[in-house]
């Protein structure tokens, strides 16, 4: 780490097709060492793309690679880790069900009997010098997203990465987390280090990087370095001036849902006395750190956790405690996961499937024609680009999000939503948020996870702040902004 | 739904496939000190030499057909119902339990088999439905739970052969007592196989096709396979859903265990289920749960079966060459499926 020698990277002309996507097109970037760059662009840009291929993820099809004007074929991520470039992925490639020590050893390469001891004691220095608090005999899948985050940079620093490659790396930890992060990259930065920060959130690039390009259509479109001004990165990335509009407040008169002295308890947290009632039209945005409890409340809102006896759930004046998820979704309740491809869609089935799946009337045999207009119909009506045989997994995260929006049924009374617009970029987010105010519209009510502050003070009409199992009282929005918020959301004045 | 292994782009691959399982065998085959191109030479005469061996192998066919018809249910529910075997059993003996029951009634013969052939579905639903309590319920995996209760039924069998149901005089490994045979179904004149027989096989395997394909049941089936937390948050039964595959997978099993019966061999035998439902499996996977490509196929290794038969007369070759030749082309052509896609699609598993 801090002996690894300065090394700047050179990508030239590169180009990539998948099937008719151009999603690398021509495409030159130079980083010298010791900077931090920042890589932009809307959802597609081909961010992502040209990292995979300086990782050794994907091969380009044109175009060098130079690493300290040396040009360097790489072809593997075996082959990118001898050249010492490590990427972090949006979700950490880690083994969940071992120990952290064992992770370590599994990138550590050295011979048949691995040193445990040598290993530990570099693992412990390192971590001491980022100021991270992981214990080396934890499971990794007890840990948070942030805190595998930061294990996998270790891991990388261990096997004495030169250049590191962020992919999103903000997305899902908290902002302690991301503060701690942002020092860490400055710190291996101001050693030599070259590192790749690809993100869709201009304020991160603002706070971090000393210089950025702008990616469009999987072409650089535009380079700066500080002070940026951040109108016109907005206006490279998406062609046009976007602004987020005014917050909107639809709250009816009747309610909703009420819960009232909710207890749920989990191997890892106990939440209890929570009261709440939402009322039509309205949306309640859940903060916190990851793993404070939002998605356990959310979830025993959704009927999908049994909370502990005297808790109480009612939906439109029906009592729903410890009735099975079935008697939620009748009475109008539906829930969108975070995790799309895991627990929200099925892989395999095709966009049409999807929609019959959840069609109202069915009899025996599937009306194919009558399914496929509908899926045309929704396809229009959702934005989503792709068709009726379009399989899940081959749309892009947004169209995946707008695919799992479409599917909850359209006379809702209640749409839980954990993380709506996660890994999505400004304009599918107002899209998005579009979509979900239009619901409240037709009476429903909206309650979402998001650790993205400014989506929550847009778009909630109250906050409910989650710190370690605890809750804050329902707080208006209005009355909140950012600074407020990230104290509650640490703990302080909970 | 799914391609194929058989797309015209992978014809190729899979006919490489094929050489490659036949290259293969002669290996095992030149091994053992045999010839293999008189052994090939053998089983295809021994299976399409005459009319009678090519219907003897259409006797096969059908529990074959029954039996994959079973699995591709199972299957697609992301199950791997290795208890069909037992389910075949336990078909095969709730039809011989009814026939013994029904065979000195005065009811017209027709109704008794009509009435054989149902207790059948009803034995192998209700053994699918113990795995699949066992699986849903209990946790257990379908594929310990499905080869324990396999192994009960042989016992079962075995027990009621040697026991309630012996021979008059002392009970032998050659089976109970045979039907008259006014409770056969009934034969193409001299040839073994029965029409009953064979519109059963194809009548289950056109339903099957049919619920897989284009049915609200079949598509809640595929997603319960492919991703059961996303089906159950979209409100698909899912407990109800594993419960349901295996129980009609159980009652194809037990139809084709109450042919064997009814059709082939007239009583119950202790190796009543012939592995038709371990070589079911294999079909699925061979036609990569395509349930157009199950019909052909399975006539395929239910040829390869019978036309064996006749190796360790002729040659002094075990038949066992035939399980050996259809267990190679499963692996050799599942590989070449695999080569293909490496060829043309460049998919690299980190790219996943």
């Amino acid at each position: 780490m801090g002996a690894a020698k300065p090394v700047n990277v050179e990508l030239k002309h590169i180009h990539k097709y998948f099937g008719d996507v151009h999603a690398n097109d021509d495409v030159c970037l130079t980083i010298a060492s010791g900077t931090i760059q920042g890589i932009v662009g809307e959802n597609g840009a081909g961010k992502s793309t040209l990292m995979k291929v300086l990782s050794g993820f994907i091969q380009a099809d044109e175009g060098e690679i130079l690493l300290d004007g040396r040009k360097v074929v790489i072809r593997s991520p075996a082959d990118a880790s001898r050249y010492k470039i490590g990427m972090l992925h949006q979700d950490p490639l880690d083994f969940p069900s071992m120990r952290v020590m064992d992770n370590l050893l599994i990138g550590d390469g050295g011979g048949q009997i691995p040193n445990r001891k040598a290993v530990r004691q570099k693992f412990l220095e390192l971590q001491q010098q980022f100021d991270f608090v992981i214990n080396p005999d934890d499971f990794v899948d007890s840990l948070t997203v942030g805190e595998r985050q930061q294990l996998e940079i270790l891991r990388l620093l261990m096997q004495g990465a030169r250049v590191l490659i962020l992919d999103e790396p903000t997305t899902g930890i908290s902002a302690l987390q991301k503060e701690k992060l942002f020092a860490t990259l400055q710190k291996l930065a101001s050693q030599g280090m070259v590192i790749a920060f690809v993100s869709h959130k201009l304020e991160e690039i603002e706070a971090l990087c000393q210089r950025v390009v702008v990616m469009r259509s999987g072409r650089v479109v535009g380079e700066a370095g500080q002070p940026y001004k951040v109108d016109d990165l907005v206006r490279l990335m998406f062609g046009k001036v976007i602004t987020l509009g005014k917050p909107q407040h639809l709250v009816g008169s009747e309610e909703v849902l009420t819960v009232s002295n909710l207890e749920i308890e989990s191997p890892r947290l106990r939440i209890s006395g929570v009261n709440l009632t939402v009322h039509r039209g309205e949306v309640i945005g859940l903060a916190g750190m990851e793993g404070s409890g939002q998605v356990l409340f959310l979830r025993a809102c959704g009927g999908l956790l049994r909370p502990i006896e005297k808790s109480k759930i009612s939906v439109n004046g029906r009592d729903l405690t410890h009735q099975p998820y079935r008697k939620f979704l009748d009475a109008g309740v539906a829930y969108v996961p975070a995790n799309r491809l895991a627990a929200g869609l099925v892989p395999g089935l095709t966009l049409a499937d999807h929609f019959a799946l959840v069609e109202e009337s069915q009899p025996f045999l599937i009306a194919k024609d009558r399914v496929n207009d509908l899926t045309r119909r929704r396809i229009e009506t959702f934005n989503i680009i792709g068709t009726p045989v379009s399989r899940v997994e081959e749309l892009s995260g947004g169209n995946q999000q707008r695919a799992l929006l479409a599917l909850q049924g359209t006379a809702l009374n209640l749409l839980l939503i954990e993380h709506p617009a996660r890994g999505l970029d400004i304009e599918s987010t107002i899209w998005i948020w579009g979509n979900l105010k239009e619901r409240c519209k037709q009476g429903a009510a909206i309650i979402f996870i998001s650790s993205d502050l400014e989506q929550i003070l847009q778009y909630s009409d109250r906050i409910v702040v989650f710190f370690g199992g605890k809750t804050s009282a329902p707080l208006p929005a209005e009355e909140m902004d950012a600074e407020k918020l990230g104290q509650l959301i640490g703990g302080k004045g909970l | 739904m799914k391609k194929g292994l058989f797309g015209w782009r992978g014809l190729v691959f899979q006919m490489l496939g094929v050489v490659l399982a036949l290259a293969f065998t002669s290996l095992v085959l030149l091994v053992a000190k045999g010839d293999p191109f008189a052994a090939f030479i053998n089983i295809l005469r021994g299976s399409l030499g005459s009319i009678e061996s090519f219907t003897n192998g259409m006797v096969a066919w059908v529990p074959l057909l029954l039996a994959t018809a079973g699995v591709l249910i199972t299957f697609s529910a992301g199950l791997w119902n290795i208890g069909i075997e037992g389910q075949i059993t336990l078909g095969a003996i709730f039809t011989t339990g009814l026939l013994r029951l029904l065979q000195d009634s005065s009811l017209p013969p027709a109704v008794i088999i009509a009435l054989g052939i149902l207790a059948g579905p009803l034995g192998g639903a209700i053994w699918a439905a113990l795995a699949g309590a066992l699986r849903t319920y209990g946790d257990v995996s379908e594929i310990f739970g499905g080869l324990g209760l396999n192994f009960v039924a042989t016992t079962l069998t075995l027990w009621l052969i040697f026991g309630p149901w012996k021979r008059p005089g002392i009970g032998s490994m050659s089976g109970t007592e045979p039907f008259p045979e006014r409770l056969w179904l009934p034969f193409i004149g001299d040839l073994r196989l029965s029409w009953w027989s064979v519109i059963i096989g194809l009548v289950a395997m056109l339903v099957v096709f049919i619920i897989l394909s284009n049915t609200y049941f079949g598509l809640k089936l595929k997603a319960v396979g492919k991703n059961s937390r996303a089906a159950f948050i979209l409100g698909i039964p899912t407990d109800r859903y594993r419960m349901l595959a295996f129980i009609y997978c159980g009652m194809l099993g037990g139809i084709a265990g109450a042919v064997q019966v009814v059709g082939v061999y007239h009583r119950l035998i202790p190796s009543i289920s012939s592995s038709y439902g371990y070589l079911g499996l294999m079909v699925a996977m061979l036609v990569n749960y395509n349930a157009l490509w199950v019909a052909p196929v399975a006539l395929f290794f239910a040829l390869l079966n019978i036309g064996s038969i006749q190796l360790p007369i002729v040659l002094g070759l075990d038949s066992t060459l035939s399980g050996i030749l259809q267990g190679a082309l499963v692996l050799f052509m599942i590989m070449m499926d695999g080569v293909r896609r490496r060829v043309f699609h460049k998919t690299r598993r980190s790219d996943l």
